[in-house]
């Protein structure tokens, strides 16, 4: 017998909508396996267990009632500890956050509870969703469900861990450079970046304004479909939201899972496979396979040119910073979160540098220099204003690319998850395993990440990028792949030891 | 102690260069960024709400009303409406400023190249306009435990975020050469003109007082034919007569020291009200380094032609069109004219008029009784407690010879005093000319009698010696009394 | 050669209002210097007549109509705030501007 924490969303909210489960059954059986799992994962930074089963019993009630109800109503959703959710701890997991108490929600955390889906807690995640590995996390790390002693990704590695270990069927994820679609890759979960302003930033803490876009994470392209649905969408609260209607990601999906695909052509990037030495052998090959795959679902595969892609690291970790120094200014100590060096001895101006000093880690603290720097007097032309311009060539070179394509792959991550421990020495390193979702980010569009495969035993991830507005074609492409699996990776996941004593030391043996 | 010069002396020796930076306070209904209302007065950071508070995750919103605002003003200024303009981010710390960065314009400003022409003394003086452009303003903050509430010596602030983020407009003036020794006057005559232009568009109360017309005042000095001097700043010089007193300080003080072969520091100084100079600020250890760039969390602005012709064609009679009008229609003299813009005067004579006041009346109450009233309390004239309803209701009552001028003085009081409209006073207070002729010829009679030897001299024909007989009528009915007709019936009995 | 110096990381930590350890001054100096090497490839792109990039979607004129919305309450506004006082955010003495 099926448990159910190993149904799918769609199938759980069938399942409640159709009276074979009640909301409140589910959720506790998610809550348990929380209370089970998670004190080896360490997931979840908060969990709102009397919140989640307070609107489970809601929408048992209304299903009692014979109410119409949403399409996820009563499915459990994990929420990434950078969204504003009112009245439940928000931290982006830095120090200088801690305890502070939203009186707001954000657009996305409304339509969650509007969608009626319970918010099982706040997920782990990279400080301020800097990072790819969840190890800048000042709460400490997350550990990657597959193999306790590697990354579970970032800066979303929080709930990637959480619907890997079955402990959400949901999640909710922000991506600035990649931050959905790592996590996803390197633990066998699906992950969708939408396309920029297709939905709202507004309660989204910010890291870079013109990059962050929130997005599902789930086991399958249905289940993240029906999520990116239910939080997307024009809000007039964000100024970069764009008006128009949201692509039909749910229909594509199901369309997907036909497994045909034929008359479909899909770029692959030219300069990708020669950089490909940056790759580990193990994820090229699991790639590959993949490709194979839609080939023989009737894709055609055209080689498209993207010599701009080249840059997109180098603009990113511009124009990422450069945003973030400023959009991290707010944390002062004056109006909420932490306050530190308030001695009666030190000025205002000293307290605002010991407060940020004591509440920042070190890598806020390496990419707040760092965009302070490339804003500075005499540098922001050659720099913030060049990374512009060269966005500009990049977003033309997806253009360009989707004139002759449909959808454009690649692996989502040059290497699998890697070890605690084994890139924050040197950051350049860390930043690497962003190389492929990157460009998506720069130029604006979707991007999804679907679990192709294995390599030394660790999942990896097909990315399928679409141009701007068309989230649709990536869920068809990456459904059909899913459909090549006889059972989804998600769902192979090893069994977590709840063994503490096990748990501890793999965590100190990395 | 600082060493300052004879202003006459300073000019004929150098040529000022003036330029001045004005913030207005848009009286839209919300904030710039977001839905707060702007309410002036209410209880500190009940006005306040994620936005403007800069909590983690909000985002802003412009408001179309202040980007509108905005246009009409750089319109009005002769100046150039972008087709393509955006906002930037000013980064630095302070803690009235919540998100640690201003919303501001940089290399892209909304409204650019224009002009204002003010006169002074008689002749025109064009004061160019570099840029107009929109920001946001910051709280306000309160110091405690110093001896004066200023910064200076307080243990610690408290801070109101309640302004925070409503809309400021800022117009920075070109350099303003070839004023001469006109210098002070000219500044003052642009700030008012601007204020003038600014309240004519009904888009800012504009009101010095509260803040919501603040002055920056550049000025350097240099010898005929040299090139320009190192320019100070000095910040928030905030009424007309500040901005004219500041002038002349540093015209003083920098003209002394290059006199004395000293170097003119680039610095920012701060104005004092009370003995009108000016102090350096705090000496930065490192040049100010704003990192603007472009707000991401903004959409670019592309005003169309269209709009911008349809709020050109919504804009009112340019304040000095409408003054030269009314001078025309008032018949004042330039001079007149002239003290009735310094009084401030102009809006309250229209006001009083078109309630039905002569303008000669009208002119006469506010630069005369009225002026002396606001003088003597250190308000602005139209901050006084009377209407121009009711000075036309006075001036008809004395009109209709109910009232003198020195009963209608007293009125004037009981107005300011809050007992209510000049009819209600003079009913009130008992204040009424006595028309009474029975009551008059009684007193008449009894002042008669009680000076014979100047009846005589009247019924000798000595008309003059009648002033006596009336001065006494007059305190017999303390004043009350109508002199002309007191005078005729003293004539009638004695002739 | 070393483009980003140790005071150079002290000058921005300050722009930044960061007061940072002389261990993370060493550490900060030889990482940007890494990450500041990659960043100047940009210099070599050829974007001659390139209009700049911030959005998937360029939008213009998003405007808010001037109607007020609720504020918040005052006291979930205060809550937040790690000292305050008579209905104010409490800060320490501010440097003195006025010399
Ligand atoms: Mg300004
Ligand atoms: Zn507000």
């Amino acid at each position: 017998m099926s448990r159910i924490i190993d149904k799918t969303a769609a199938e759980l909210a069938a399942d409640i909508r159709e009276g074979r489960l009640t909301s409140v059954e589910v959720t506790t059986a998610f809550l348990d396996r929380i209370a089970a799992v998670d004190v080896t994962i360490k997931a979840f930074l908060h969990v709102d267990r009397d919140g989640a089963l307070a609107t489970a019993a809601e929408v048992d009630a209304a299903v009692a009632a014979g109410q119409e109800l949403g399409p996820l109503a009563g499915v459990p959703v994990a929420v990434k500890d950078v969204v504003v959710t009112k009245g439940l701890p928000t931290t982006a997991a830095s120090k200088i956050l801690e305890g502070w108490i939203p009186p707001y929600d954000a657009t996305i955390t409304e339509r969650i509870k509007a969608a009626k889906m319970p918010i099982l807690g706040k997920t782990n995640m990279d400080e301020f969703a800097m990072g790819s590995s969840t190890e800048y996390s000042a709460f400490g790390k997350t550990l990657n469900p597959w193999d306790t002693g590697r990354i579970p990704g970032g800066s979303g590695g929080g709930s990637a861990a959480a619907v890997a270990a079955k402990m959400a069927p949901l999640a909710i994820g922000t991506d600035t450079g990649g931050s959905i679609r790592q996590p996803g890759a390197v633990t066998g979960t699906f992950g969708a970046k939408p396309t920029y302003g297709s939905n709202s930033r507004f309660g989204l803490i910010a890291f870079s304004s013109s990059l962050d876009t929130p997005g599902p994470v789930a086991r399958n392209a249905l289940d993240a479909a029906l999520l990116h649905e239910v939080i997307s969408g024009y809000d007039p609260r964000d100024s970069t939201a764009i008006d128009a209607p949201v692509p039909p990601v749910v229909a594509a999906a199901k369309a997907g899972a036909n497994g045909d695909l034929s008359g479909l052509k899909l770029g692959v990037v030219k300069e990708f496979a020669e950089g490909a030495d940056a790759a580990e052998p193990g994820v090229i090959a699991a790639y590959e396979a993949g490709v194979e795959q839609l080939v023989k679902l009737g894709a055609e595969i055209v080689e498209v040119s993207c010599p701009s892609f080249s840059y997109a690291l180098p603009t990113y970790y511009l124009i990422a910073p450069s945003e973030a120094s400023s959009n991290l200014a707010r944390y002062d100590g004056v109006r909420y979160g932490l306050r530190a060096g308030d001695d009666g001895q030190h000025s205002l101006e000293e307290v605002m540098s010991l407060t940020r000093e004591a509440g920042f880690g070190p890598e806020v603290k390496r990419r707040i220099i760092l965009g302070t720097y490339a804003l500075s007097a005499g540098y922001v032309d050659a720099f913030y204003g060049k990374a512009q311009l060269v966005r500009t060539l990049i977003k033309q070179d997806f253009e360009k690319a989707f004139e002759q394509v449909d959808a454009i792959i690649s692996p989502t991550t040059p290497f699998i998850a890697f070890k605690f421990g084994e890139r924050t020495g040197d950051p350049y390193q860390m930043y690497l395993a962003d190389l492929y979702t990157i460009p998506t980010n720069l130029y604006g569009g979707p991007g999804v990440s679907v679990p192709v495969g294995l390599s030394e035993g660790m999942p990896v991830g097909l990315q399928v990028m679409g141009p701007v507005m068309g989230d649709d074609i990536t869920y068809r492409v990456a459904a059909a792949l899913e459909s090549t699996q006889d059972t989804l990776l998600a769902d192979t996941a090893p069994e977590i030891s709840t063994d503490l004593r096990f748990a501890a030391l793999n965590e100190d043996g990395k | 102690m600082t060493k300052l010069n004879d202003y006459d002396k300073a000019v004929e020796t150098y040529e000022p260069v003036l330029g001045l930076e004005t913030h207005i306070e848009l009286d839209t209904k919300t904030k710039m960024f977001c839905g707060c209302s702007t309410a002036f007065g209410a209880e500190p950071n009940t006005q306040t709400c994620p936005v403007c508070l800069a909590l983690p995750g909000a985002l802003p919103v412009a408001n179309k009303a202040a980007v509108e605002a905005t246009i009409k003003i750089g319109l009005a200024l002769n100046c150039h409406i972008a087709e393509w303009t955006r906002f930037a981010r000013k980064n630095y710390f302070y803690p009235d400023m919540p998100k640690n960065f201003q919303t501001s314009q940089y290399e892209e400003p909304l409204c650019e190249n224009g002009y204002v022409d003010v006169v002074v003394d008689g002749k025109d003086h064009r004061i160019e306009i570099e840029r107009v452009h929109l920001e946001e303003d910051t709280g306000k903050t309160l110091h405690v435990g110093g001896a004066t509430g200023r910064i200076h010596g307080a243990t610690e602030s408290l801070v109101d975020y309640n302004r925070a983020g409503i809309p400021l407009v800022e117009i920075v003036t070109k350099p303003v050469p070839g004023t001469g020794a006109l210098a002070p006057e000219v500044a003052r005559a642009y700030v008012a003109e601007l204020r003038d232009i600014v309240r004519s568009l009904g888009v800012s109360d504009v009101r010095m007082e509260q803040g919501s017309l603040r002055c920056d005042v550049n000025l350097s000095l240099n010898k005929p034919g040299d090139e320009w001097g190192t320019r100070t700043e000095t910040k928030n010089v905030n009424s007309l007569r500040s901005v004219e007193r500041a002038v002349r300080f540093e015209v003083r003080r920098q003209s002394a020291l290059l006199d004395a072969g000293e170097k003119i520091i680039q610095e920012t100084r701060h104005f004092h009200e009370g003995d009108g100079t000016t102090s350096p600020g705090r000496s930065k250890e490192e040049a100010t380094d704003y990192r603007y760039f472009p707000e991401p969390d903004l959409a670019v602005m592309e005003p169309s032609r269209e709009w911008v012709e349809e709020l050109r064609a919504s804009l009112p009679e340019p304040p000095r069109q409408r003054r030269e009008r009314l001078q025309a229609a008032w018949s004042l003299g330039d001079k007149e004219m002239q003290s009735v813009v310094n009084a401030d005067a102009v809006d309250l004579i229209e006001a009083t008029v078109a309630a039905g006041a002569t303008p000669s009346g009208a002119v006469k109450w506010w630069l005369g009784e009225l002026s002396r009233r606001a003088n003597e309390s250190g308000e602005e004239l139209g901050a006084l407690a009377i209407t121009p309803a009711q000075v036309a209701e006075l001036q008809g009552m004395v009109d209709d010879g109910r009232l003198n001028d020195k009963l209608a003085r007293q009125v004037i009081d009981g107005v300011l005093a809050g007992e209510g409209s000049p009819a209600d006073v003079a009913a009130e207070r008992g204040l009424e000319v006595v028309s009474d002729t029975g009551a008059l010829e009684a007193a008449v009679d009894e002042a008669i009698a009680a000076n014979p030897a100047v009846a005589d001299k009247i019924r000798g024909g000595t008309h003059a010696a009648a002033g006596v007989l009336i001065g006494a009528v007059m305190k017999a009915t303390k004043g009350q009394a109508d002199a002309g007709t007191v005078r005729q019936i003293i004539l009638d009995k004695l002739s | 050669m070393s483009t980003i110096s140790r005071e150079e990381v002290a000058h921005l930590a300050r722009l930044a209002r960061l007061e940072v350890t002389d261990d993370e001054l060493d550490a900060f100096a030889g990482q940007l210097d890494v990450i500041l090497e990659s960043m100047k490839t940009l210099a070599e792109v050829n974007t001659d007549g390139v209009q700049p990039t911030s959005h998937a979607v360029p939008l213009v004129n998003v405007f808010r109509e001037d109607q007020p919305q609720p504020s918040l309450p005052r006291d979930a506004v205060l809550a937040g705030g790690p000292d305050t006082a008579e209905d104010r955010f409490r800060v320490p003495r501010i440097l003195d501007e006025e010399a």
